[in-house]
């Protein structure tokens, strides 16, 4: 038997693993292009507004709906430090390590988040409540340090308000 | 140096920062980070001379905080500068504006008006307008306040540009973690959408144009513009080779031309006022002849960091002293990028050179985006190179093996530099990769990008990263060491007696006399043995 090799996804019912609402929303992005394919990574954040990160199954799914290689969305979802293809913890704290905040103490910042949540860069907390990263520049350079909490941007945060910082977000 | 002296003295006490409750309270009432800020002196300078004709981009902010709806964006002479495009021929907008020479206030600073030209001539198919707005240059924080507080600036910026360079549709590229300036340009654009500003025959004319936002999700590579179309289109943002540019086979294979924030948002001033106003604005200081004003800023350990519009002209220690509130308490100035991460550090020598495309340039450095970051004497200079370089690192796209393994190289050297690790030679091979990631010898500018830094860091501070190689201890038996000490001596005082002008001369530029010291007994060390080796057995 000759096997034929695609680069198509493989068929799934994409119905059963996303929304009505979240099929739709991706359709609503498609109508802002000229192909399909450019809703990629709209579809791939609408998407994980959902678990918070993005399914085997999901990408698949993206792929089917927007009808291109499934390598090409996994591609894509990959490529973003803001798409995540494994669990992340409820909210997501992204800490700018760049140079404008490196140099008002980010450092300091981190490992006061660091110790309190007992995680590393990487890591989630044991109740699945904070995921910690690193990020490149927010463009909040004129407060530095800054964070990043899911849609919100604070800065200045000084060590010493973390605590505090962390309770908006139980 | 007692002129460089007053930059380093703090005769203004630090701006107080919002705490935790009062941000999230702010962020409450609807304001966005960029309103956050308590800059002492206001980006359009002082509200009773802040004018269209003063400070075109953001005088309207001398009225309000922002400029969030239509109304209140007509009343400050909104779309004035679209009415007068749309009562023009298209080339007539697009002579004006090359004749303007504004010059693109990504980085690049190419005149855009020139660069419009480069594109293909209609042909009845779609032609696309970009913004870049991906803005995530480490240090800029300029396009986030554009977007968030006057973001029907932008669209008519863009507008006026659609009509000149025939676009059909426009794309705002915004970065995913500008949230609330995504969310404001869309409300904008409906509103704009509701009025007859966008779509079909706007204003009654034949124009139409459609403006869609489309948001990132963090990568800086995204900011280089075929990085930028190919992540619009849906792909790995991977720049693509150039030629074609863009302006011929753009995203998806059309005429496209893709422009900065700051660029477009200074269209519609232009239409008001016309080219002569525009090329007059550079007069206020006279020394340098780049038209138009710039969003300048500054961050780091000043006790004022912010934005200020002004025009070209001005100099760093003006921007830093006079704006910016001096360095903090107890902190003097030692470098500072002129704008962003991917420029060449300059020190306390260029404090005076105004801020300007061409005399930044001449200074050994690039404008890039204006915004000086400073560095006080208190940073090592090879933990700083180190995260600068991770950064870099991490935001290569992986395409070329000079960039995806080379920066790699470079973090892992400064690493071990850093830690007491280094050998010697490392520093060598740091200024080797400087030349190896240079322009040409990679797919786009990033890895150059990141070269400019530790090019100039390796410069004007080599002192600081050759102090930290250990050279290491050679064990020697007596016999060899009791040779090495006289040869060394004997060689000694040839010297001194040979040539008595040159211990005189050492004097006069003592830094870079340590580091040939150092230099010199490091290969001493190493190579004591191995050069006599008849005389150790």
């Amino acid at each position: 038997m000759i096997k034929i090799v695609t680069d198509k996804a493989p068929t799934v019912d994409v119905a059963s693993i996303l929304t009505a609402q979240e099929i739709e929303g991706i359709h609503e992005y498609i109508h802002h292009y000229p192909q399909a394919r450019a809703a990629s990574l709209d579809a791939l954040k609408l998407v994980q507004k959902r678990n918070g990160w993005v399914d085997d199954a999901q990408v698949n799914a993206i792929a089917n709906l927007l009808d291109v290689p499934v390598t090409d969305i996994e591609g894509v979802a990959t490529f973003f430090n803001r798409i995540y293809r494994s669990p992340v913890g409820r909210h997501v704290i992204l800490v700018c390590d760049s140079i404008a905040c490196y140099l008002t103490g980010y450092e300091e910042l981190a490992a006061e988040l660091k110790s309190q949540l007992g995680i590393e860069f990487g890591q989630t907390t044991a109740d699945g409540r904070f995921t910690l990263l690193p990020i490149c520049c927010l463009g909040n350079c004129d407060k530095g340090p800054s964070v990043l909490i899911d849609e919100d941007t604070f800065g200045p945060v000084t060590p010493d308000q973390v605590a505090e910082l962390l309770e908006y977000y139980p | 140096m007692s002129q460089n002296e007053q930059v380093l003295a703090a005769e203004t006490a630090e701006t107080p920062r919002l705490s935790i409750a009062e941000q999230f309270a702010r962020r409450k009432q609807g304001q966005a980070p960029s309103q956050l800020n308590s800059q002492r002196v206001p980006i359009y300078g002082d509200k009773a001379t802040a004018t269209i004709e003063t400070k075109p981009l953001t005088w309207r902010l001398a009225h309000h905080d922002a400029i969030l709806d239509l109304e209140t964006y007509q009343s400050l002479r909104g779309f004035e500068g679209l009415k007068t495009a749309l009562s023009k021929a298209p080339k007539e907008v697009g002579d004006m504006i090359k004749a303007a020479n504004v010059r693109g206030r990504g980085g690049a600073g190419f005149n855009a008006g020139l660069k419009w030209t480069f594109m293909t001539p209609p042909d009845g198919g779609p032609r696309y307008l970009i913004c870049n707005a991906d803005e995530m240059e480490p240090g800029t924080f300029k396009d986030r306040l554009l977007m968030e507080r006057l973001p029907f600036q932008l669209i008519e910026g863009m507008l006026i540009t659609a009509h000149a360079i025939g676009a059909t549709d426009g794309y705002i590229f915004i970065r995913g973690e500008y949230i609330v300036a995504a969310e404001r340009l869309m409300a904008a654009i409906d509103e704009c959408i509701a009025n007859n500003l966008m779509g079909d025959n706007i204003l009654g004319s034949d124009f139409s144009f459609n403006l869609h936002v489309h948001t990132g999700a963090g990568r800086y590579i995204c900011g280089e513009e075929t990085a930028l179309i190919n992540c619009l289109e849906g792909r790995r943002a991977n720049p693509r080779t150039k030629p074609p540019f863009p302006q011929v086979s753009g995203a998806w294979g059309r005429p496209t031309v893709v422009n900065n924030v700051e660029t477009l948002s200074n269209m519609p001033a232009i239409l008001i006022n016309g080219v002569e106003w525009y090329q007059s604005l550079p007069n206020e200081k006279g020394n340098t002849t780049t038209p138009g004003t710039k969003i300048f800023g500054c961050s780091g350990l000043v006790n004022d960091p912010g934005l200020w519009e002004l025009p070209f002209g001005y100099t760093a220690r003006e921007i830093i002293e006079d704006f910016a509130g001096g360095m903090k308490q107890g902190k003097r100035l030692k470098a500072w990028l002129p704008g962003g991460a991917s420029t060449d550090f300059l020190t306390t020598e260029h404090l005076d050179v105004p801020m300007d495309f061409d005399t930044i340039q001449k200074a050994g450095s690039r404008m890039g985006t204006g915004l000086i970051m400073v560095v006080d004497e208190s940073q090592d200079m090879v933990p700083l190179l180190k995260n600068l370089e991770i950064f870099f690192q991490r935001e290569s796209c992986g395409f070329c093996t000079p960039c995806r393994d080379g920066l790699p190289w470079g973090v892992k050297l400064l690493t071990a530099i850093d830690d007491g690790q280094g050998k010697v030679g490392d520093v060598e091979k740091l200024e080797g990769l400087t030349r190896d990631l240079w322009l040409g010898k990679t797919f786009c500018a990033h890895a150059p990008g990141a070269m400019e830094p530790l090019m100039s860091a390796l410069k004007y501070f080599r002192h600081e990263f050759d102090s930290k190689i250990v050279v290491p201890a050679v064990e020697v038996d007596a016999e060899t060491s009791e040779w090495a000490e006289t040869e060394i001596k004997k060689v000694m005082s040839s010297m001194v007696s040979s040539n008595p002008a040159a211990s005189s001369n050492s004097g006069a530029d003592t830094g870079s006399n340590n580091n040939s010291d150092t230099k010199a007994g490091a290969e001493a060390g190493n190579n004591t043995p191995t050069s006599k080796p008849s005389d150790v057995k």
